[in-house]
């Protein structure tokens, strides 16, 4: 159900530091809003983003309710070798979603 | 009423809604406090870029970065940032290593008011660095849901 928006180049080359941007539709309820009835909207925020790069842990990112909805994030990483980049964001109400991309490292 | 008193009394109205209630500056030191513990945060090293005039607090994009070569020996370890009047001090904590071979991070955060923002970086060899900036935001972040 949900939508993930990945920017990542296609090929590197070997050493070289590519950015990789990352963009899912998420509401991210801070929990602090009341809504029609004058009841306060439970939290539904996205709690954590992490990036691996062939499975080894790249990136890890601790979200607040501060981040924006449909959270935004980028970051860098050196392209060692030929892999798979997975994202993965977890957060209240069981939310888990991975994408992948494939970089060529050349 | 002639014009100068008019003149005088549109002054006083425009100076009044200016000066709002602080409520979480100490908050804000006691997150960025739990993060370095007793260590000495030195300014500097740290960019934190974001606009100064925030027309729409809902998505202000904010870009931290920090000045290191990201070698195994000497790279970031850590990025926090924290704001002053959000409910809560925490935007984002990010841990990185010498895989990232560049440290900087952009991403979107939500404003409540106009306030300080500060970003803080944790280097391997264990010091702490810093950046803050001080944005005005126009309309804040919903507080309210939207019918």
């Amino acid at each position: 159900m949900a939508n993930v928006l990945v920017n990542a180049p296609k090929t590197a080359k070997r050493g070289s530091v590519v950015e990789i941007k990352a963009l899912i539709l998420h509401p991210m309820e801070t929990g602090f809003r009341p809504g029609t009835m004058g009841k306060i909207i439970p939290r539904n925020i996205i709690e954590r983003f992490t990036a691996t790069w062939n499975g080894t842990e790249i990136f890890d990112m601790e979200m607040s309710p501060a981040i924006a909805a449909n959270p935004f994030v980028s970051f860098f990483a050196v392209a060692s070798e030929t892999g798979t980049v997975g994202l993965r964001w977890t957060g209240d109400e069981g939310f888990v979603v991975e994408e992948r991309v494939v970089i060529t490292v050349e | 009423m002639d014009r100068r008193r008019f003149l005088a009394g549109t002054a006083v109205l425009v100076v009044l809604p200016l000066g709002s209630a602080s409520a979480t500056a100490e908050a804000m030191a006691e997150a960025i406090k739990k993060v370095v513990g007793n260590s000495v945060v030195t300014e500097g090293r740290v960019t934190l870029d974001l606009p100064p005039l925030i027309e729409n607090g809902n998505t202000v994009p904010l870009v931290v970065s920090v000045q290191s070569p990201m070698t195994v020996a000497d790279h970031v370890k850590a990025i926090h940032v924290f704001n002053e009047k959000n409910p809560q001090p925490n935007v984002f904590s990010a841990r990185l290593s010498a895989r990232n071979g560049k440290a900087t991070i952009g991403t979107r955060i939500k404003l409540g008011d106009s306030q300080k923002i500060v970003a803080i970086a944790e280097t391997s060899d264990g010091r702490f660095w810093s950046a803050s900036a001080d944005v005005i935001v126009t309309l804040a972040a919903c507080l309210e849901e939207s019918t």
